[in-house]
């Protein structure tokens, strides 16, 4: 109850006495408004930035290692019986060839429409959600003669003209095709193997009859899948020895992207940079701080008198010291407040350039807030230490 | 209020205060002895230079003597932290200082209002507590002026109000009339045989031997030497 009253008194008394120099209250908050709006402002805009790039990535897939086989001159790709070779590999759950190429399809025997073909495995889907309605292929439909479909939404306006998808037949590479899902147009990779920008849709197939079609049963592209309790890095060591048996040690004969080990690169850069650029805007707030002692020392100096009268008239030295530390405190988290609101503009405008996502975590405002209480408390504990310790009747002396 | 006779509200023996200046001891206060009974009218009478302030703010616990024995309601002062002399200034007594030292950017109701703040009152029974002084000393409405909207009898009347504001033992006035006329002057002096009648112990501090005749008792210093003397003496 006493130490609620003391706590509200100082508060008020700190808040007036700022009122009471409005200009100097000012331009001492202006230094940590700068500090503080520029930790924001900077770790936010790196956070964006790398949140950004770090989501394109991830929707990709962690635990999914990307292998490009490009092979030899002796053997290109993979063949299926390489292919069971990494199924068998310890830790993989799954994998899935990913073959594209542009194809003419039929639509009711009249329409050819150029297209992107893709062929996936079911595995494919269970770590990319695609499927919009209908469903995606079974196990037994990948016997590479089972001719089923998926379609793409640019397919469906294009060539169906608003008929309902499911189940209509469709002409490809010479059989009929049955389609039984449509995609969800959410996949950057839709579109992908058209060069020319021409293409009026994206259709997915089991990707042995991509093979089929393209009258080559290897694979070049490959996604594999490291199951759940698993560690990437020990799977891709163990892919890596296997990919360099099948070619022979054969020098570029194939690529491996761990997306896990990339995200994790990321991660570090993103710490690095947070921690050096916040460490910049800090000397700002180091700046501030030392504003901050110098208006609380002038301060203190000012009212030497009023000090020694408050003394005189009770007030405990601990009383003294909270007023003081209270009005440097409030000042900071005034400046603090306002730097955080700055800071978070700063970032907004950033997000818009960078076309990312706008968006502020609480621990980039927990650190604003927290850092202007520091600095008002570390900065004023001097000022106003020297303000409580000063001797009564000394200080109304003072002139 | 009931006047115990023979109560010591404060005893001073051999008290000494030196100043130094320019390597040269500057003996203010040359062993003092004073002994104030509870409700007593004491006025402390001497020349200017005579060491009449040094006295009050060694009374008043706001200074320390250089040698010496202070005891106040009981208590050696000597042995006393930073904490408790807040305390005590706070609880035991009521300051009048020569130049008012009122906030000036606080009201009048404000600055009375300081002592009850250090005293830990809540809020609305300070508010009352302020009416109540403020009315006694006949300014209930000037509460809301600022110090420098007030004549020099009026603020000295709101350094009054403040002194008594928080119910002290004893009220350390340092030359109350000093700035006043003489008819301001009176007024004050009635307030002060109010608030003595009421039981209040008044160490008042003055030049003046007509103001010094209001006390019931008059102690002289002269040259920080102190001698009893009554106004008949003087
Ligand atoms: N801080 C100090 N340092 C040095 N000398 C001091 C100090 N304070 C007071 N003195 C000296 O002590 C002496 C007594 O001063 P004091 O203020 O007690 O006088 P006073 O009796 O109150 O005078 P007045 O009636 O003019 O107020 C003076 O000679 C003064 O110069
Ligand atoms: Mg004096």
């Amino acid at each position: 109850m006493h130490n609620m009253n003391m706590f509200s008194e100082s508060l008020k008394m700190a808040i007036s006495n700022i009122k009471n120099n409005k200009m100097r209250s000012f331009l001492t908050m202006l230094g940590i408004m700068i500090g503080v709006a520029a930790v924001i402002g900077l770790v936010t805009i790196v956070q964006i930035a790398s949140d950004s790039i770090m989501g394109e990535f991830s929707s990709m897939g962690a635990g999914t290692l990307t292998v490009i086989a490009q092979g030899t001159s002796l053997k290109s790709g993979l063949n299926e019986n390489d292919l069971d070779k990494i199924r068998n590999i310890d830790g993989v759950d799954a994998i899935s060839p990913y073959v594209m190429l542009s194809a003419y399809v039929v639509v009711d025997n009249e329409v050819y429409k150029k297209v992107d073909i893709e062929g996936d495995d079911v595995s494919y889907f269970a770590h990319n959600d695609r499927i919009d309605k209908g469903r995606c292929f079974k196990d037994f439909e990948m016997d590479g003669y089972t001719q089923v479909c998926i379609v793409d939404k640019t397919f469906i306006e294009k060539t169906l003209k608003g008929k309902n998808p499911l189940g209509q037949i469709i002409h490809l590479g010479g059989y009929d095709y049955k389609i039984i899902g449509t995609q969800k147009e959410n996949n950057a990779l839709t579109g992908g193997a058209s060069d020319k920008g021409d293409s009026e849709g994206n259709i997915i197939i089991p990707y042995r009859n991509v093979n089929r079609i393209n009258f080559s049963p290897n694979v070049v592209n490959l996604y594999v899948y490291v199951k759940e309790n698993a560690d990437a890095s020990e799977v891709e060591k163990n892919l890596r020895s296997e990919l360099k048996r099948i070619y022979n040690n054969a020098d570029n004969s194939f690529q491996i992207m761990n997306l896990e080990s990339l995200l994790n690169v990321m991660d570090t850069i993103q710490g690095m940079l947070t921690t050096m650029l916040g460490g910049i805007a800090s000397i700002a707030l180091l700046v501030g701080g030392i504003g901050i002692m110098n208006m609380m020392l002038t301060s203190v100096s000012e009212r030497t008198r009023e000090i020694g009268l408050r003394k005189a008239l009770g007030a405990e030295p601990i009383r003294i010291q909270i007023q003081f530390l209270m009005e440097s405190v409030v000042l900071s988290l005034i400046g603090g407040a306002i730097g955080i609101g700055i800071g978070c503009l700063i970032a907004f405008v950033a997000a818009q350039l960078m076309k990312a996502k706008f968006i502020v975590s609480a621990g980039a405002i927990l650190l604003g807030v927290g850092f202007s209480a520091g600095v008002g408390i570390i900065f004023g504990w001097m000022p106003a230490r020297r303000a409580s310790k000063l001797n009564p009747i000394d200080a109304l002396r003072a002139e | 209020m009931e006047q115990t006779k023979n109560e010591e509200i404060l005893r001073m023996t051999n008290i000494c205060k030196d100043y130094e200046m320019g390597g040269e001891i500057l003996h203010v206060l040359k062993n003092v002895d004073l002994t104030v009974e509870k409700g007593e009218f004491l006025a402390i009478l001497g020349p200017s230079g005579s060491g009449k302030s040094t006295l009050m703010n060694i009374i008043g616990c706001l200074d320390v003597p250089t040698s010496g024995h202070y005891e106040l309601s009981g208590r050696t002062i000597a042995d006393e932290t930073e904490s408790a002399l807040a305390l005590i200034r706070n609880k035991e007594i009521g300051f009048i200082f020569q130049s008012f030292y009122l906030l000036q950017r606080q009201s009048a109701a404000q600055n009375v209002e300081l002592p009850l703040i250090y005293a830990g009152m809540p809020e609305r029974k300070r508010k009352e507590r302020v009416k109540e002084v403020m009315e006694k000393v006949g300014l209930s409405d000037k509460m809301d002026h600022l110090p420098n909207q007030l004549s020099g009898g009026q603020q000295q009347r709101v350094a009054i109000a403040r002194a008594v504001a928080n119910n002290p033992s004893i009220l350390l006035a340092d030359e109350p009339t000093g700035a006043l006329d003489q008819k301001t002057g009176q007024a004050v002096m009635d307030l002060f045989h109010s608030l003595n009648d009421e039981g209040r112990t008044i160490i008042m501090i003055t030049h003046d031997r007509k103001i010094a005749g209001h006390a019931k008792r008059i102690v002289r210093i002269l040259d920080g030497i102190i001698s009893e003397g009554d106004v008949e003496d003087a």
